[in-house]
């Protein structure tokens, strides 16, 4: 019988610990227990046969870290076939009646993913993908990824798994205390990443005890539509008497099993401190048990890498602000490949309490498919919201949703043949929940019924790739009230029909329905009411529209969304600050003269620095506000710096202010298409270092200063700083490196740089860099600080 | 076997993030001081995963039973002791998250939270090496972490995969020898039957004395 075949009928035991057990025979701390399986197969054989004997159906070969980045090849495939042989003797020595599989076990890498850890997420596909190949050469029944403790490198695993072989595969994360993956993930959020990929079962292992567990396997049942797995350790490890020892019995770590599997569990099994024993004690107890069904659980979910977003609960919010369209100065930021522009999008959005973040970054002068990938990636370091992936361009789409952290939602899919078979078989590889626009090779219905035509044909073609109802939510499409009457009415009675006819959840882009009228926001805020009235499931909105959200916070209250009013009473304050603040801004500006800016950069007041200088631009020329405002303002700071009358966190709190106050010159000087730079300054933290607060700090100041710097980030090839320094004949390139291993890679990267842009001048910096160290890997200048590097520019650049 | 332990959020020391933020706390820092205490609380998890071991130097040769180093000031800093523990401990990733975040939008921010990320995996070294000597009944020697004096930074490697940090607390190192978390620190504590002079521990074991951050005690 296959596996599957097997799950679907059975409660299927797994085997527990191994590593426990080695250690009594005699594993050392820090011996690989990988090479057991060559050096001592017996043992390896007998711990296998042991739990076979015990009553598991699933045996674990000895593999938890076989792995290309602990094994050279040879090696690795010595010890995956060593380790398969071992398990299948000892399924040949049982004599006990139960079905037998043996799972192709795979533990994390060993090595943390980008952003916060060096290894990059293909490069990890890669290292899973080798083991993976050779279990499936030497025979495993399946593939069974434990022990994950995030959500990235599960995802890579997984990727691999299904990219390299057709077994099925399980996945077990390890929960913390906190009821989280060690990088943040929730319970939910693991379901909706995994079971849109399309695992055969899913749980925990490893990490805490029964005991602890019980919420967060709780937590999985409520989402999951697959079995769920449950192999906890035996309890915390407690040292009693030098001894390890740990503070569950078999008994008790039975009988929390037992009702679990009541509860709905499907697979048991034990990790560390487990023996034999407890297998064999759950077996018995839980023969009396009928497996359960695993009910199919009807939850529209998508996620990021700390937690999913459930649509239907509350009326979802997905801003649209990442978006070119009809904005200059994003389309500059986009051009320039300022993805801090992008990131600060994110974030403000985030502030005003969208729950998803929509990301198009669609301009015909760009590279969509490495833009979007690389906007992807960048948020995903700073913003931990679900993200939607709006682009029409399916290889751009495909290479953000394989690089995407979690599940994520997709913009768009239509009633198009073409755009069906582009898009569904990416969300069945990938996952994804798909916004499915009511349109087709006709164009868009006019009546909702047409409407409601299309989105059935929708749903049938999905099911054809195995995408359920709960993956599609439907677009039935705002159009513009002033040119068709019923336009709103149309929309509307299609949301109510999909919602109550369909059971399928509605997303709609809001505004468009009062495209062409004067004051569109009381048209927009009572289409909204009346949508989310019909059962409408989430917007893609403008969440700096005050009516919108107002709307939104009254609608909740009105529900009984909203506990007590508090998001309703919290939002009210900023209701009434919105109004107040400009007022209050031109009292100061009216009572301190034409130096209130230049305070209010001292004093590091952002808000205020940026209100002053809108006010400033309606009377004065934008590059004149720099030169007698802002720069002096900066020097002031920058000079108590040098003198240290001022200390780094005062001065980066002024430097922010000015950030600031450029920023709304930057906007003026992008809509009349000028651009004002003292000159290209690129910098980077070389390759192998993952730290850059050093390198911010100096990069924000030499923004204030009016370089155009060009960030290239931390863990950068030194080939990349070449090339773009060549590209944009930077005059000057700065480098930093933080600890003595990553020097070298500064060495290198000057060393190709003299090579391959001659006239480039090179500074340096980094806590472990001195005028010494400067001097002998050949660079132009050392400086010790941001102020001296903004000081050195000047003098390369001419002031 | 390796042992665990997580703690609370240990009181915070003021006077020491300012020191690493290189400046002083005025009304302005205070203030983004107070906000950034508010944002960690719920970010920050404390741990440290822990091996005892028996302890016995010969010249500059630290053996410890598994593994073994060499390293003249280490030999010299576990004199007298029978036993050590060697830790990993980290306060994980969300301080990461938050520093790469405010990174983008505040600088200033973000370098106040990587001094109160300093102070808090310095704090909680402290509470944990307390423990251990309180447990143990030993006097703590100052911890001495790879990268100290003449034990060279590859040691990290070989600590990393005694302690199994990554299965353990979730600490991992790159092939440049940075862990991330990056708020982490591995050492090895020596614990003496005899009472251990320790006039200023922060900094006392480590021999580099032209250290921006060397506290002036």
């Amino acid at each position: 019988m296959n596996f599957n075949a097997y799950l679907k009928e059975n409660i299927v035991y797994l085997d527990g610990g191994t590593g426990t057990l080695l250690q009594e025979r005699g594993l050392r701390p820090g011996e690989h227990p990988e090479r057991w399986n060559l050096t001592h197969p017996d043992t390896i054989a007998e711990i296998h046969r042991a739990y076979f004997d015990a009553g598991s159906n699933v045996v674990c070969t000895n593999t938890f870290g076989a792995n290309s980045l602990k094994f050279p090849p040879d090696e690795l495939e010595e010890i995956i076939r060593a380790a398969l042989s071992n398990a299948k003797a000892a399924r040949e020595q049982s004599a006990a009646p139960q079905e037998k599989f043996i799972a192709l076990d795979i533990g994390p890498s060993g090595k943390l993913l980008k952003p916060l850890g060096d290894l990059d997420f293909e490069a990890a596909v890669e290292v899973f993908k080798a083991t993976v190949s050779l279990g499936v050469k030497y025979g495993a029944d399946l593939i069974y990824i434990e022990t994950m403790s995030d959500s990235y490198e599960t995802k890579a695993a997984l990727l691999a798994a299904k990219e390299c072989s057709d077994l099925p595969v399980i996945v077990s994360c390890a929960y913390g205390e906190d009821g989280k993956l060690m990088t943040g993930a929730s319970p939910a959020a693991m379901v909706a990443l995994l079971e849109g990929m399309g695992v055969a079962a899913l749980g925990v292992n490893c990490s805490l005890g029964p005991q602890q567990l019980r919420p967060i396997v709780r937590e999985l049942l409520r989402y999951a539509s697959v079995p769920v797995i449950f192999k906890p350790n035996a309890g915390l490890p407690e040292s009693v008497n030098g001894k390890t020892v740990f503070d569950v019995t078999p008994e008790e770590y039975s009988d929390i099993a037992a009702k679990l599997i009541v509860e709905g569990v499907r697979l048991v099994g034990g990790c560390c401190g487990t023996t034999p024993e407890y297998i064999r004690a759950v077996c018995e107890k839980a023969k009396q048990i009928a497996p359960s069904a695993v009910a199919q659980k009807d939850f529209t979910m998508v996620s990021s890498y700390t937690h999913a977003v459930v649509f239907g609960e509350q009326p979802v919010l997905i801003g649209e602000r990442i978006n070119p369209t009809g904005k200059k100065r994003f389309k500059q930021a986009l051009i320039e490949n300022d993805t801090d522009y992008i990131l600060s999008e994110g974030v403000a959005q985030q502030e005003k309490g969208v729950d998803i973040l929509d990301v198009n970054v669609g301009l015909p002068e760009i590279d969509e498919t490495s833009v979007l990938q690389n906007a992807v990636q960048s948020l995903q370091a700073v913003v931990d919201l679900p993200l939607q992936i709006d682009t029409s361009d399916i290889a751009a789409m495909e290479a953000a949703l394989r690089i995407y952290n979690g599940k994520a939602m997709i913009n768009s899919v239509n009633g198009k043949q073409e755009s069906m078979r582009a898009v569904f078989p990416l969300m069945k590889k990938y996952g994804g929940v798909a916004v499915a626009l009511t349109l087709d090779e006709n164009g868009i219905p006019e009546t909702a019924q047409g409407r409601v035509e299309i989105a059935k044909r929708i749903l049938t073609a999905a099911a054809q790739y195995g995408i359920d109802k709960k993956d599609i939510v439907f677009d039935p499409l705002a159009l513009t009230v002033s040119a068709d009457a019923a336009a709103a009415k149309v929309t509307l009675e299609a949301v109510r029909r999909i919602r109550g006819e369909l059971g399928a959840h509605t997303s709609l882009g809001i505004s468009n329905v009062s495209f062409g009228l004067p004051a569109r926001s009381p048209v927009n805020s009572t289409f909204f009411a009346l949508a989310l009235e019909n059962g409408l499931s989430a917007a893609i909105m403008n969440p700096y529209a005050g009516d919108m959200m107002k709307t939104y916070y009254a609608y909740k209250v009105l529900k009984g969304l909203d506990k007590n009013c508090e998001a309703y009473i919290a939002a009210a304050r900023s209701f009434t600050e919105a109004v107040s603040a400009p007022q209050q801004s031109r009292d100061d500006n009216a009572t301190q003269d034409g130096s209130a800016l230049q305070r209010a950069i001292v004093k590091g007041r952002k808000e205020k620095a940026a209100a002053l200088t809108k006010e400033r631009l309606t009377a004065s020329d934008p590059l004149r506000i720099v030169n007698s405002e802002i720069i002096p303002a900066l020097n002031t700071v920058g000079v108590g710096f040098e003198n240290k009358t001022v200390f780094l966190p005062q001065l980066l709190i002024s430097a922010e202010a000015a950030k600031s106050a450029f920023e709304v010159i930057k906007t003026a000087l992008a809509s009349s298409g000028t651009r004002a730079d003292k000159g290209v300054f690129v910098i980077a933290t070389v390759q192998g270092d993952i730290h850059d607060i050093g390198k911010n700090i100096v990069k924000l100041l030499l923004q204030n200063y009016g370089f155009h710097v060009v960030d290239l980030g931390k863990d950068v090839p030194p080939e990349t700083i070449v090339e773009t320094v060549k590209e944009l004949h930077a005059p000057l390139a700065g480098l930093s490196a933080l600890m003595t291993t990553t020097v070298p890679a500064m060495e290198e990267t000057i060393r190709q740089l003299r090579r391959g842009a001659p006239w480039c001048k090179i500074v340096v910096g980094g806590a472990v860099l001195t005028q010494e160290y400067a001097d002998a890997i050949g660079a132009d200048k050392y400086a010790k600080d941001a102020m001296e590097t903004v000081r050195y520019a000047e003098q390369i650049m001419g002031k | 076997m390796v042992l665990i332990k997580t703690y609370d959020t240990p009181p915070f020391d003021e006077r020491e993030v300012f020191r690493y933020a290189g400046g002083r706390g005025d009304d302005s820092v205070r203030e983004l001081f107070e906000s950034c205490k508010a944002e960690i609380a719920q970010s920050l998890s404390y741990k440290v995963c822990y091996l005892p071991l028996s302890v016995r130097t010969e010249g500059d040769f630290c053996d410890f039973g598994a593994f073994g180093v060499r390293s003249a000031n280490l030999a010299h800093n576990l004199e007298g002791c029978a036993q050590a523990v060697v830790f990993a401990a980290t306060v994980g990733v969300g301080m990461d998250r938050l520093i790469a975040k405010y990174s983008v939008l505040s600088p200033a921010k973000a370098l106040l939270l990587d001094a109160i990320g300093t102070e808090r995996i310095e704090t909680l070294c402290d509470l944990f090496c307390d423990d251990i000597a309180r447990e143990y009944r030993r006097s703590a020697k100052p911890r001495f972490s790879p990268g100290y004096g003449d034990l060279d930074l590859s040691f990290q490697k070989e600590l990393f995969s005694v302690l199994n940090c990554r299965k353990h607390i979730g600490l991992s190192i790159s092939d440049s020898l940075m862990m991330s978390p990056s708020k982490s620190v591995t050492a090895i504590m020596g614990l003496s039957e005899s009472e251990c002079l320790k006039p200023s521990r922060k900094c006392e074991a480590c021999g580099n004395t032209e250290c921006a951050f060397r506290s002036a005690v």
